[in-house]
């Protein structure tokens, strides 16, 4: 599912993100990415839906060696999978029905399609009462589970998190953190860079720990493992 | 669950064009006062080309018909008979630049002189009784510029008695108007350029603030060109809107102007292209213009943003 191999990553500013990175991830699994601020989670994270290319190295995820994809080929690698942000990246002029059906359009899918599948994923998140609703018109929460149904509404293998749960608050956290136990029973793939550690000694996964650009631990049912 | 892929078609299908004319439809709304001021840069850029447009055109019309006037006047000496006059008219034919030759005798010669000098011209009346001037032979060369050339070799014919073409004043007027032609091209590129620049740099204020939105696009596995359609559109819609003033403005200030100076000119030869169909090709170079200048200047700005 996921593999990486040797992967290094140097900023031309001079920055060395990830030293040497060796990694494997299966189909279904769900993995916390922790690690002190600057450690290199970011990058990590980045690399696997293609915002950053490694220096060298190779990532293979569903079957695209991402070090040699093509700018061409990146749009195609990315619907088939998903991206939550902490920031949730929605689209303030659009309602919350545009905003996850924007994700549908951009593949061309059929009206009726786009429907449906809207609906339910709206229904997996509980904002189905909230889709004609702006945004702006939300609470943090409610706009990280628009996001998140915007993310899966595609049927994606794979979702990538990267601090979902960083801008909210521990209720509205846990609520988040329900839909993707939610989405990862159903057989996606979850990878998700948190700095929350109640969340990660709670709903025990496995834990990569991610230090110096290096992997620190690879624990399954890990620790979170630092003081917040 | 994984029906998606299947709906992915790189062919775009006619629901996406829609989708797409729709999107840019109502980003130009959204966008209000950016709209405004792209608008504003083609309507402003737009009216200076097309006014400059039309006086070049006019300029070149009128340069046109004074070049087909050029003449040289060939005054036959009065010792010639109607044989040496004969003889004259085929020498003169014989010269390669000239296209035609045109006997105009002395009688028709002060006809013409009285009806120029208009009123004071009564007096030359007189002259019908024992007329002072020359028979004439007009000659035409096949271009305007071989005039000179022509005259000289015509001035060293026998019979000739004086040749007239207005030395001078062809030379200068060949070589005005070569210059303002010249000018006018490289003013109109100028002014050109200039505005695709100024639009450029409108229409990316507008997707600079809207960078946001690309990169979601992006992350959510839009192709670069399913992006680029909507703000190929707007382009064009901003363009096209942005050239209707100037071409009611020019449409409505040349319709005045020929009335003005039209009657003004008859019985010259100067003439102003006429309102139909000159304005009907000018509202087409202009809209076509704008919806270029939009075009591109859309194009060439989103273009940045497309390598996230």
């Amino acid at each position: 599912m996921i593999e990486m191999q040797e992967v290094y990553k140097k900023y031309p500013n001079g920055v060395s993100a990830i030293n040497g990175i060796d990694v494997r991830i299966n189909q279904g699994e769900f993995v916390y990415v922790v690690g002190p601020s600057g450690a290199g989670k970011s990058t990590f994270i980045k690399m696997m839906y293609r915002e950053e290319v490694p220096t060298s190295g190779t990532i293979t995820i569903n079957g695209a060696n991402l070090a040699k994809l093509k700018m061409s080929k990146v749009p195609l690698f990315r619907r088939n999978l998903g991206v939550v942000f902490q920031d949730f990246k929605l689209l303030p002029t659009l309602t919350v029905y545009e905003n996850v059906a924007f994700a549908l359009e951009v593949i061309e899918a059929q009206p009726k399609v786009i429907k449906k599948r809207v609906m339910e994923v709206m229904d997996l998140v509980g904002l189905k009462h909230k889709i004609k609703m702006l945004p702006s018109e939300l609470s943090g929460g409610e706009q990280q589970r628009i996001s998140i149904a915007r993310s899966i509404v595609n049927s994606p293998r794979l979702v990538i998190a990267d601090e979902p749960t960083g801008n909210l608050d521990p209720d509205t956290s846990w609520e988040i953190m329900k839909i993707f136990e939610e989405i990862n029973n159903r057989g996606t793939t979850v990878v998700m860079a948190t700095h929350n550690k109640e969340i990660v000694n709670t709903l025990k996964h496995r834990v990569i720990a991610i230090e110096g650009g290096r992997i620190a631990r690879d624990e399954q049912r890990g620790e979170y493992g630092y003081e917040n | 669950m994984r029906v998606m892929n299947k709906e992915v078609n790189t062919v775009m299908k006619i629901r996406t064009i829609g989708r797409h004319a729709r999107e840019s439809l109502k980003s130009i709304k959204r966008n209000g006062w950016m709209t405004f001021a792209s608008v504003g840069a083609v309507t402003v850029t737009l009216i200076l080309v097309g006014v400059f447009f039309v006086i070049m055109m006019n300029l070149n019309k009128v340069a046109d018909t004074i070049e087909e006037d050029v003449q040289i006047r060939v005054h036959i000496d009065v010792a010639a008979n109607k044989q040496d006059q004969d003889a004259l008219m085929a020498q003169i034919q014989a010269i390669p630049e000239v296209k035609s030759v045109k006997f105009s005798p002395k009688e028709q010669e002060l006809k013409d002189l009285v009806q120029s000098m208009g009123e004071e011209g009564k007096a030359f009346k007189l002259f019908e009784q024992d007329n002072p001037l020359n028979d004439v032979f007009i000659v035409k060369t096949k271009n305007p510029t071989d005039t000179m050339k022509a005259a000289k070799k015509v001035e060293k014919l026998h019979y000739v008695a004086k040749v007239k073409y207005g030395q001078d004043k062809v030379e200068k007027l060949f070589k005005f108007i070569k210059a303002s032609r010249n000018v006018g091209v490289v003013l109109i590129l100028g002014l050109f350029f200039t505005a695709i620049f100024l639009i450029s740099n409108t229409i990316k204020i507008t997707i600079i603030a809207r960078r946001r939105e690309i990169k979601i696009m992006r992350l959510v596995g839009a192709t670069n060109s399913f992006i680029r359609w909507p703000f190929f559109l707007e382009g064009l819609w901003l363009g096209i809107i942005g050239s209707i003033l100037p071409i009611i403005l020019i449409g409505i200030a040349y319709y005045r102007a020929y009335d003005y100076i039209s009657p003004k000119l008859v019985g010259t030869f100067i003439k102003i292209l006429p309102f139909d169909p000159f304005f009907y090709q000018v509202a087409g170079i202009l809209l076509l213009m704008g919806a270029f200048i939009g075009v591109w200047g859309s194009v060439m700005s989103v273009r940045k943003f497309l390598k996230v």
